[in-house]
């Protein structure tokens, strides 16, 4: 049978570049200039300028990680981390400039604004271009502004809660983050109010050579309930761009938060997020990640159950191509009684891909009575790809029910031989196992989401394989 | 006079470098039931896989004519599009895709028509009745958590569905009880016309109960070694294979 390979997919949409233009794009590198010059541009007040620099004295003690993919091609003094786009912070699309309304069109995003969401975000390279919620949503106390914004206008929640739940020492791109932080979302959603329709952010990293470190911080108080959903996609350069974003989400009593990702970064990118919730009594997040783009991810979001009864889910997959290394998964600190916890990984590698679920489940001393079930599965396209399973099991007390479960598959060509009798290509195959694969995922997407992913598992898979 | 649908002509397989047919010659006309039958190991089922050229099957010498068309190397999804059926003696699960989606799929693809999914989803629900299928199914993953008689019922749906002009059956009466045997010769008799044709691959009698067929052949170490009618299929039940084995 003949293999075709091909090289580079055409990712159509997600890899149009536009000209980098940019109001203000700061120099390469990391030092204390730099960081007093984006506080500078950003017209921070003097305990974030504070707070960007203490960050930087603490990244420059802490050692990059020892484990996980190798990130030593990154060069910190090759990266801005600052670029200024060439326009403000509007809430009409009409006033955003045409390039970058145009990127934002053939993303859908004003589109699925009027027909699905009920407030969207945009950001483009550093900042935030465009930010509008629906009025009811705003005459209810919703807020769901950029980060900025928050800053000087809700400074004491920003103040109580930024970097509060991801410390600046959690990692060494926690507190590059915390130096040089820009754009991202706030949102506040007030005491018992339900927003049924979801809210969206959608980051574009046009400019080269550059690094987004958009913030993103959410409060969902009691009884309060919300669908977060965040997108990012950013063109191929042929040199490194740096993701450290930092998501930190507060999940209040009895509250709930779904929070959504579509992450399609381009594959010269390095995607070293970091998320967190914490949640209180009887409240729950739950997280949905889809994860196709990127060189290297290293991505594990974190549930803390710190109230009695709080509950999460993690439903994730990752999508692994030719030279990419995504190292996902999923953290859990069950610390309260009755507590718990279900997560659902699946990945896919092909193209000598390679796909890692990294993961720690801990219930602690308190949390008697918790329960947590973990499932992770993966399925290899080819005999060349590469799957990995890191589970780090840390269980301390007895009155727990917990189960974990791992299968490594491949495509059986038992299975591609029954789909072709009834009149399937190989390709039309191959996409169908895959797609009925992550359906379980897809399906917990909003709808255009699942399309989206859809699409993205038959532009990954076509002419790729065969 | 009738006319030609399939035409196997000295047919030599290997499977796993070993000979499985040793030159086998078979004629289907339209609007027939031919039934091969014989002892395990026989080569019953590497027939059914040569016809649809699955892979790990290799064909040394011979050819398959269908329809007029030499189809001995095309592609098994071309075969199938060409009107070729293959019900699986054990069916593959695809777990995430529902028998619905599964089926229109397939269903554009063999036709090369657009689906019209109300039609579509009430022409499959009939034919669920006619089967005793549980109409819950449509929705679930393909064959996943099916019983055996359940994926074999599947199975059968799938042939009226798609519609071939000839639809073979390799073992789809094996391990199913009367009933469930009476559901599958019912569904051949929906499918069954003048214009298309059934080969039937079996290792016991039991379905020719229920089924009126128009040959029987024997195939034995992978060559037919007796054809006849309805009647040679009540004399195997009487004495079994060891006459024809030497």
């Amino acid at each position: 049978m003949s293999k075709t390979k091909i090289e580079e997919i055409n990712r159509n949409i997600y890899d149009i570049k536009n000209k980098d233009e940019y109001d203000f794009k700061i120099k390469k590198g990391l030092t204390k200039e730099i960081i007093e010059e984006i506080s500078k541009q950003k017209n921070d007040p003097d305990w974030m300028r504070d707070f960007r620099l203490k960050a930087l004295e603490t990244y420059n003690k802490l050692e990059l990680p020892t484990w996980g993919p190798d990130i030593s091609e990154l060069n910190m003094d090759e990266i801005a981390t600052y670029v200024k786009p060439k326009t403000k912070l509007n809430n009409s699309w009409d006033d955003v400039p045409d390039d970058i309304k145009d990127t934002f069109d053939k993303l859908g995003i004003p589109e699925a604004e009027k027909s699905s969401l009920a407030g969207v975000g945009a950001q483009y390279d550093s900042e935030v271009v465009y930010h509008s919620m629906k009025q009811e949503l705003i005459s209810q106390g919703v807020v769901y502004t950029d980060m900025e914004t928050a800053v000087r206008e809700y400074e004491d929640l920003v103040k109580s809660h930024f970097m509060r739940c991801v410390p600046v020492n959690d990692h060494k791109f926690v507190a590059l983050h915390g130096a040089v932080w820009s754009g991202g979302s706030f949102v506040y959603v007030p005491k018992g109010v339900k927003v049924d329709i979801p809210l969206q952010s959608y980051f574009r990293l046009n400019s080269p050579e550059s690094g987004q470190f958009e913030h993103t911080l959410i409060i969902v108080d009691e009884g309060a309930s919300l669908h977060f959903i965040e997108g990012c996609s950013a063109p191929k350069y042929n040199k490194v761009n740096l993701h450290a974003g930092c998501v930190e989400l507060y999940v209040k009593k009895n509250a709930y938060l779904r929070y959504s990702t579509i992450e399609n970064w381009s594959k010269n990118m390095l995607n070293l997020n970091t998320k967190k919730a914490i949640v209180e009594e009887g409240g729950q997040v739950d997280w949905v990640t889809g994860s196709f783009g990127s060189k290297i991810s290293m991505l594990y979001p974190m549930s803390i159950l710190n109230g009695k009864g709080a509950k999460t889910e993690y439903t994730g997959i990752s999508f692994a191509g030719k030279g990419q290394n995504l190292d996902n998964g999923f953290k859990v600190i069950h610390n309260a009684p009755n507590t718990s916890s279900v997560v659902n990984a699946k990945s896919i590698s092909k193209n000598g891909g390679k796909c890692t679920y990294r993961s720690l489940v801990r219930i602690t001393e308190n949390a008697k009575n918790s329960k947590s079930s973990v499932s992770c599965e993966s399925l290899m396209l080819d005999d060349f790809s590469i799957s990995d399973t890191i589970p780090v099991n840390d269980i301390r007390t007895d009155e727990v029910e917990f189960s974990h479960e791992a299968k490594i598959g491949k495509i059986s060509d038992k299975t591609i031989f029954y789909l072709m009798s009834r009149g399937l290509s190989e390709d039309d195959a191959k996409a169908m196992i895959v797609r009925g694969f992550a359906y379980p995922i897809s399906k917990e997407l909003p709808v255009e989401y699942a399309v989206e992913m859809n699409n993205l598992i038959n532009l990954e898979l076509e002419g790729a394989i065969g | 006079m009738s006319e030609k649908l399939l035409e196997i002509k000295n047919l030599n397989v290997n499977a796993e470098e070993k000979q499985i047919l040793k030159g086998i010659d078979l004629t289907i006309n339209k609007g027939e039931i031919h039934v091969i039958m014989g002892p395990n190991g026989s080569g019953k089922t590497t027939t059914a896989n040569a016809i649809l050229n699955n892979p790990a099957y290799t064909k040394t010498q011979g050819s398959i004519d269908f329809d007029g068309e030499d189809i001995t190397n095309l592609k098994t999804d071309e075969i199938a599009r060409k009107g070729i059926f293959m019900s699986f003696q054990l069916p593959e699960e695809i777990p995430g895709v529902s028998v619905t989606n599964f089926l229109k799929y397939a269903k554009n693809k063999v036709t090369g028509k657009p689906v019209k999914i109300f039609q579509f989803k009430d022409e499959l629900k009939q034919y669920m009745e006619e089967l005793n299928m549980n109409p819950d199914n449509m929705e679930r993953s393909l064959n996943v958590g099916f019983s055996g008689g359940e994926k074999k019922k599947n199975e059968i749906l799938q042939m009226l569905v798609l519609n071939p002009k000839l639809a073979i059956l390799d073992e789809t009466d094996s391990g199913l009880d009367v009933d469930a045997i009476k559901i599958v010769s019912k569904g051949i008799e929906m499918f069954k016309n003048d214009n298309n044709a059934v080969l039937i691959i079996t290792h016991n009698t039991k379905i020719l109960h229920s089924l009126k067929v128009d040959y029987v052949h024997v195939l034995v170490n992978g060559k037919i070694v007796k054809t006849g009618n309805q009647e040679l299929a009540k004399e195997i039940e009487e004495n079994g294979y060891s006459i024809y084995k030497k």
